[in-house]
C-alpha cells in the first residue's frame, strides 16, 4: 500500500468524524431537521470496505448512510447540503439524510427501510451476472436488519443463485435500543450464513486495515465466481441511534470502553509506530479535513432551498 | 378535569387497559425498555413487565403475524409498527390474515388486536416517515380504520379498540403527539368505534376530516368565522366503518362539503366519502364536493419549503372553505 492511501483513509475517516460532529451541531442549532442519525465511530468500517472496491463495485447501504457517501467520494459540501434540504445539496434536498445517492458513484443509495434493500442488491447483482461483468454488489446493513424477512429471502436468493454479492452486517451492538443479543437468536451475526450454506467472516470494525484486508480477499474470491459472503463487522455507535436518543438501554461505561478504541485513534498510532506518517504529516491531513468541513457547512448554509415546483419533478421516467 | 397530550392520552388507555384486563399485550420494537420511538409505552415495561409489555426484533411482518395468532388464542395485543411507513412488510398479514379470519371461520375465529401505528407528515421525517396509509385499509372489509383528532378521544377510541372483537389499525397523528393538547375525563370511558363527531357547528357549509387535519380545520374555521363564514366540522375518528348517518344530516343543513385529509387526492380515503355524498345527498348538496388532499407525488419529500407545499394547514384550508363558500 503505498503512502498516499495511507493518509487518503485517514483523510476520509476524519473527514466522516468532522461532518458528523457538524451535522450534530446543525441539528442542535435546527437547522437540519428531521432524524438524523450520525456514523460517529463506525468510520473504519465504511473507510475500509470502500477501499478495498473498484469503481464498478455497487454500493447500496442504509440510513446511516454519511459515511459510505464520503467514502465513494461525494464531496462533504453536497452531503451537508443534502442534510440541509437544500437544492444543491447530492439528492437535491428531497431525500436529506438517510436517501442520499450518486449512482454516478455507483452508490446506489442510503435506504430508510430497515431491510429493504437487500433484495434490490440481488437484482443489481443479477444484473451483472446476467452481463457477464465481474462487478461485486456490495449492500451494508446493520444488526438489526438481519432480523427481518427481506434479509433471509435475500441471502438465500443470492446463494441458489450464486450471485455477486458482498454482504456486509455491521454489528454496531444495537438496533435503535434493543441489544443484538435480545433480538438476535445467534449472538454472532456471521452464524446466520451457516442457514445457507454461505461463506462467512467476523472482522474487528475498529481497526481500517483489516477490514480494507479482509474485504479486498473476499471480494476477489467473489469475483472468481465464488459466489455471495457474509461478513460480519464488528463495530460500535458512539451516539445515539438518532439524535434526541436519550440512550436508557446502555451504560455509559460501555460507550467509555469502546471509545477508548476509537477507529481513528487506533489507525493513527498505527501509523506513527510504523513511522508511516509523521504526526505533522497527520496533523496537517486533519487540518485539510477541517478546512473541507468548513467551507462545506459555509456553502450549504449559503444554498439555496428547493423551488416549489420541485415537488412535481421526477414522479415518473419520461 | 386535567389537560394532557395526545401522546399521554395514548398511553394511560394502554396503561389503565393493562390493568384492567390481564389477556392484554403491548408487542413492538423498542416499546420496552426504550418505551416507544415516541415514548407513548415509557413507563409500562417497568410496571407490567417484559411478558406484557414485548420488545420484539425488527420484524413487522412477525409483530402482526404473532399478534393474529396471539388473539386468536384469546389475548388482546396491541402491536405497534413505530411508523405507519413501516407497516407494509405486514400488509399481508392484515389484508390476508387478521381482515378474512372472522368470515372464513364462519364467525368463530376472532381477532381482537389492535395496530397503533404513528402517521403523517410535518416533522422533517422524509419520504418514509411522513406517509398517511389509511386508504389502503380502509378498503378492506373486516377490519376498522380509526384515527383520532385529540387526546380525550385517543383514550377512550383506544380504548373501545382495545376491547373490540376485531382487528382494529389505530393510526396516530405524530405532529399531534405533543403538540395537541386537551382535557381527558376522570376515570374510565370509552368513545365508541364508527361514531363520528360534530367538533364545530355551523350553517354555511361542512368539513370533514379527521387526525391531523381536522386539527388545522378547527384552527381555520375560526379564521373565516370572523369573516362571516359558519363551518360545521365533523371529526370522522372511524374511517371504517364511517358514520353514515352524521355526514347526511350534515350535508342535508349546509349543502356543501369540503373534504381534507393528508394522505395524496387521487384514490384517497376522501374519494369515498365524496362518492356516498353524491350518491346519497345529491339533492340536498348546492355545490360541488371539494377535497382538499396533498399533493399525488409519491411521499414527503425532506426538504422544509417542500414539506411545507405538500401538507395541508389551516391556511389552506381556510383558502378552500372560502372559495366554497363562495360558490
Ligand atoms: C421496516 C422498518 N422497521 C423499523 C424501522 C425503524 N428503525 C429504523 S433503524 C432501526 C434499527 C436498525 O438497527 P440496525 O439494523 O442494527 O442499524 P443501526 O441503526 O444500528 O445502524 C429501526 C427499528 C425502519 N426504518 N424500517
Ligand atoms: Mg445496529
Amino acid at each position: 500500500m503505498d503512502k498516499q492511501l495511507y493518509l487518503d483513509l485517514y483523510y476520509q475517516m476524519v473527514l466522516i468524524r468532522l461532518v458528523e460532529e457538524a451535522s450534530a451541531q446543525l441539528y442542535q442549532q435546527g437547522k437540519i431537521g428531521g432524524f438524523l442519525h450520525l456514523y460517529i465511530g463506525q468510520e473504519a468500517v465504511s473507510t475500509g470496505i470502500i477501499s478495498a472496491r473498484q469503481p464498478k463495485d455497487r454500493v447500496i447501504t442504509a440510513y446511516r448512510d454519511h459515511g459510505v457517501a464520503i467514502n465513494v467520494g461525494i464531496p462533504a459540501k453536497l452531503v451537508l447540503a443534502e442534510l440541509l434540504g437544500k437544492a444543491t445539496g447530492v439528492s437535491k434536498g428531497k431525500g436529506g439524510s438517510m436517501h442520499l445517492a450518486d449512482v454516478k458513484r455507483n452508490f446506489w443509495g442510503g435506504h430508510a427501510i430497515v431491510g429493504a434493500h437487500l433484495p434490490i442488491a440481488v437484482g443489481l447483482a443479477l444484473g451483472d451476472q446476467y452481463q457477464g461483468s465481474d462487478a461485486v454488489t456490495i449492500c451494508m446493513f446493520g444488526d438489526g436488519a438481519t432480523n427481518i424477512g427481506f434479509f433471509h429471502e435475500a441471502l438465500n436468493l443470492s446463494k441458489v443463485w450464486n450471485l455477486p454479492v458482498l454482504w456486509v452486517c455491521e454489528n454496531n451492538q444495537y438496533g435503535m435500543g434493543t441489544a443484538v443479543e435480545r433480538a438476535s437468536a445467534v449472538k454472532e451475526i456471521r452464524q446466520k450464513a451457516l442457514g445457507y450454506n454461505m461463506p462467512n467472516s467476523r472482522v474487528n470494525g475498529m481497526d481500517v486495515l483489516e477490514v480494507r484486508q479482509a474485504t479486498l480477499e473476499v471480494l476477489d474470491q467473489i469475483r472468481a465466481g465464488g459466489g455471495p459472503h457474509l461478513m460480519e463487522v464488528v463495530t460500535y455507535r458512539y451516539r445515539g441511534h438518532s439524535m434526541g436518543d436519550p440512550e436508557r438501554y446502555r451504560q455509559a461505561e460501555e460507550v467509555k470502553r469502546w471509545q477508548e478504541n476509537d477507529p481513528i485513534g487506533i489507525y493513527r498510532r498505527h501509523l506513527e509506530t510504523r513511522s508511516i506518517a509523521t504526526p505533522e504529516e497527520l496533523d496537517e491531513v486533519e487540518r485539510r479535513a477541517e478546512q473541507e468541513v468548513t467551507e462545506a457547512v459555509r456553502f450549504a448554509e449559503e444554498s439555496p432551498e428547493p423551488p416549489p415546483e420541485a415537488l412535481f419533478e421526477d414522479i415518473y421516467a419520461e | 378535569m386535567p389537560e394532557i397530550t395526545l401522546i399521554e392520552a395514548i398511553r394511560q388507555a394502554m396503561d389503565e387497559e393493562l390493568a384492567r384486563d390481564e389477556r392484554v399485550v403491548i408487542i413492538g420494537e423498542d416499546v420496552g425498555k426504550r418505551g416507544g420511538v415516541f415514548r407513548a409505552t415509557q413507563g409500562l415495561y417497568e410496571k407490567y413487565g417484559p411478558q406484557r409489555v414485548i420488545d420484539s426484533p425488527l420484524a413487522e411482518l412477525s409483530i402482526v403475524g404473532v399478534g393474529i395468532g396471539a388473539a386468536l388464542y384469546g389475548m388482546r395485543p396491541i402491536c405497534e409498527i413505530q411508523f405507519a411507513d413501516f407497516i407494509y412488510p405486514a400488509f399481508n398479514q392484515i389484508v390476508n390474515e387478521a381482515a378474512k379470519m372472522c368470515y372464513r371461520s364462519n364467525g368463530e375465529w376472532t381477532v381482537p388486536m389492535v395496530i397503533r401505528a404513528p402517521y403523517g407528515g410535518g416533522i422533517g421525517g422524509g419520504l418514509y416517515h411522513s406517509q398517511s396509509v389509511e386508504a389502503f385499509f380502509a378498503h378492506v372489509p373486516g377490519l376498522k380504520v380509526v384515527i383520532p383528532s385529540n387526546p380525550a378521544d385517543a383514550k377512550g377510541l383506544l380504548k373501545s379498540a382495545v376491547r373490540d372483537p376485531n382487528p382494529v389499525l389505530f393510526f396516530e397523528p405524530k405532529k399531534g403527539y405533543r403538540l395537541i393538547r386537551g382535557e381527558v375525563p376522570e376515570g374510565d370511558y370509552t368513545v365508541p368505534l364508527g361514531k363520528a363527531k360534530i367538533s364545530r357547528q355551523g350553517a354555511d357549509l361542512t368539513v370533514v376530516s379527521y387526525g391531523m387535519t381536522h386539527y388545522y380545520a378547527l384552527k381555520a374555521a375560526q379564521v373565516v368565522a370572523a369573516e362571516g363564514i359558519e363551518t360545521e366540522i365533523i371529526d370522522l375518528r372511524t374511517l371504517l366503518p364511517f358514520d353514515k348517518e352524521t355526514l347526511l344530516q350534515s350535508v342535508k343543513k349546509t349543502g356543501k362539503v369540503l373534504i381534507v385529509h393528508e394522505d395524496n387526492l387521487t384514490g384517497g380515503y376522501g374519494a369515498e366519502i365524496a362518492a356516498f355524498l353524491a350518491e346519497h345527498a345529491f339533492t340536498d348538496l348546492d355545490a360541488p364536493i371539494r377535497r382538499l388532499a396533498g399533493p399525488d407525488v409519491p411521499a414527503v419529500p425532506f426538504s422544509h419549503p417542500m414539506q411545507d407545499w405538500f401538507m395541508p394547514n389551516a391556511e389552506k384550508i381556510a383558502t378552500a372553505i372560502r372559495e366554497l363558500a363562495a360558490f
